[in-house]
């Protein structure tokens, strides 16, 4: 898929490129502006053309891009395999609202690549402790009363470091979209579920087999089996032409190019998950599914710069496995006094919720964080807090110990100094 | 829940039947009719995932002295190093928890997901090449080389769920009452706040 998007990517530059050399240089020409007008009427230049009327593009001064993982990623001294496959993180700090652009949502691949999946020859095989194992096609699912719903999606391995610069390095592996498909509890039924069967098996069509056992109390909640993200299809790299969905819980059981669904009594602690359960510490050792309360400013934040005193809108997003947000504070003294921020509508449950505060800088240094609370009244930790509970350093938890802490949902400061630049500021 | 069907052409009547057999608590139990049933050789071919307990184990064995020879046609060493430990990847034999989510083989739970392992996702660069035997003859290497099981022990469907991994007693069973919106566990551990 990599290749023919590029692809039309560069038919789209070239276009571009051969537009601007020769055929219409009179409208791609920007008119002179007279100093505080801005361009318009006839001035302003045409972007009408059949590239942009069949497929949108974004204006050529938007340029946010997803954060590619490697050169500067804290894994960068580990071996690569080969193939090198990348990964890249969303451009939160880019984002407004509570949608993440499709395009711009992050892409771990698990390091088995994105297959290229032709729809019409893919189905879905639900199979184990039911009465009737099933095969579904793409079409055949799209015959079931569908279900959408807004909810974010997050990297258990999203995790911040005191050496990352910006936001979209310490909390870009996560994303917020609309998710289209079937409930799995639907077709289940349809297969009809044998008594004793408490689990499924997910399995995903990535060369490495991508599988993930879920808990059935989760899947007869809100787990889909979804095909559609923000309103088209689910992209290749997010699991086309079905995924599955399993809402708050961690990144990895949400298996993209779902083929086979088999229903089980126990989890299958498949390769992908074995290593939680069996840490150094008997409170690894606990299936921790729903992701923790965890916010974090995405305004003003690292490599940010103030350009002069006066008000400011802080925002941010906050975010729960375990449902709604009900309550952001923020901080702009590292933490000795907060403020209830103002939490915009729609705050959707396991979604992103977009946070506000008005502020006015007064030149001095100050430590902007947020902290959120949800509707379970879990409150989002402090870094001392969440070493304090893993019986750990807040350094030893920065120094890479991995997948075994859980999931890492610290505050995160950030430092504004006197000059107006903003600098992580996680302690080491 | 059962099925509320909406007849193609809507009438009054029909509107009144669809009510009267679609109570909204109905304990219908028809089916929506879609979808198709598996047969036996499409449920065989997707039953690849091999559980705790190894029931999915294929047909199939391979010994520690085989799996050495398949570590070295199969390309394994250029990640795993000659002897299993030398890297660049990560090492295959020792306790050592060598930080990042890598866990010492030793670790593993359940000999069986050892097999599921390797033959699904390995090698790296060509994942799902390796035959039964193969990933037999590889797990037996694995289990042989961290001092589980004996150089000439035969692994295969039988014998591999058998092995009894030294770190089994760490491994906690999940809990059985979850419920999702559980506040998660620490919650109630943490001693106030800061």
């Amino acid at each position: 898929m990599g290749s023919k998007k590029s692809s039309r990517r560069r038919f789209i530059q070239k276009g571009a490129a051969f537009a601007g050399l020769a055929a219409t240089p009179a409208s791609l020409a920007i008119a002179p502006r007279a100093a505080g007008s801005q361009t318009r009427g006839s001035a302003v230049p045409d972007m009408n053309s059949m590239e942009y009327v069949l497929y949108g593009e974004r204006s050529r001064f938007v340029n946010a891009e997803r954060i590619l993982e490697g050169h500067d990623h804290h894994e960068v001294n580990r071996p690569r395999p080969d193939p090198y496959r990348p990964s890249a993180g969303t451009p939160i700090h880019d984002l407004v609202g509570i949608i993440t652009p499709s395009s711009l949502h992050f892409a771990t691949q698990h390091h088995y690549g994105i297959p290229d999946i032709n729809p019409s020859e893919h189905q879905l095989t639900i199979h184990g402790m039911v009465d009737r194992p099933l095969i579904f096609t793409v079409d055949d699912l799209k015959r079931f009363p569908a279900t959408s719903g807004i909810y974010f999606l997050e990297c258990l391995g999203n995790r911040p470091r005191p050496t990352d610069k910006t936001v979209n390095d310490t909390h870009g592996r996560i994303a917020c979209s609309e998710w289209t498909g079937v409930p799995l509890s639907l077709l289940l039924q349809e297969a009809g579920i044998k008594n004793g069967a408490s689990w499924i098996v997910a399995e995903g069509s990535d060369a490495g087999q991508h599988t993930k056992s879920v808990p059935m109390a989760k899947v007869m909640d809100d787990v889909l089996v979804a095909y559609g993200q923000n309103g088209e299809p689910v992209r290749p790299d997010q699991g086309f032409p079905m995924r599955l969905l399993v809402p708050g819980f961690e990144g990895i059981y949400n298996v993209k190019w779902l083929k086979t669904i088999k229903v089980v009594d126990q989890p299958y602690l498949t390769f992908q998950e074995r290593s939680r359960f069996l840490g150094p510490d008997h409170r690894s050792s606990h299936f921790i599914y729903e992701l923790g309360p965890k916010s974090v400013i995405t305004f003003p934040s690292g490599e940010d710069r103030l350009p002069e005193r006066g008000n400011y809108t802080i925002t941010g997003l906050a975010w729960s496995g375990g449902g709604t947000i009900r309550r952001v504070e923020v901080s702009a003294d590292g933490g000795r006094s907060w403020t209830d921020a103002k939490l915009r509508q729609p705050a959707l449950k396991r979604a992103f919720t977009r946070f506000d505060l008005v502020w006015q800088w007064n030149g001095e240094e100050a430590i902007l964080q947020s902290r959120c609370t949800d509707e379970l009244d879990q409150v989002q930790p402090s870094a001392n807090e969440f070493a304090r509970f893993w019986g750990h350093t807040v350094t030893e938890i920065h120094q890479g110990m991995g997948s075994r802490f859980g999931h890492v949902n610290f505050i995160q400061p950030w430092k504004v100094t006197t000059n107006g630049m903003v600098h992580n500021s996680l302690e080491t | 829940m059962g099925w509320c069907t909406i007849p193609w052409r809507p009438s009054l009547l029909a509107a009144l039947m669809s009510v009267v057999l679609c109570p909204v608590s109905g304990a219908q139990e028809s089916s929506f009719g879609v979808g198709r049933l598996a047969t036996p050789e499409e449920i065989r071919d997707a039953d690849t995932t091999v559980g705790p307990e190894g029931k999915e184990l294929p047909p199939g064995s391979g010994t520690a002295v085989q799996g050495a020879a398949v570590f070295g046609q199969r390309g394994c060493p250029l990640c795993h190093g000659p002897t299993l430990i030398e890297g660049p990847g990560p090492a295959l034999v020792g306790e050592e928890l060598t930080g990042l989510s890598y866990y010492p083989v030793s670790y593993w739970p359940f000999a069986p997901l050892i097999f599921d392992f390797v033959r699904r996702a390995m090698p790296y660069d060509r994942a799902g090449i390796l035959s039964a035997n193969e990933s037999y003859a590889l797990t037996a290497l694995l289990l042989y080389r961290n001092g589980i099981i004996e150089e000439e022990d035969v692994m295969d469907a039988n014998s591999l769920p058998a092995v009894v991994m030294p770190h089994r007693s760490r491994y906690t069973e999940p809990p059985e009452d979850w419920q999702p919106g559980r506040p998660r566990p620490w919650t109630d551990e943490r001693h106030g706040r800061e």
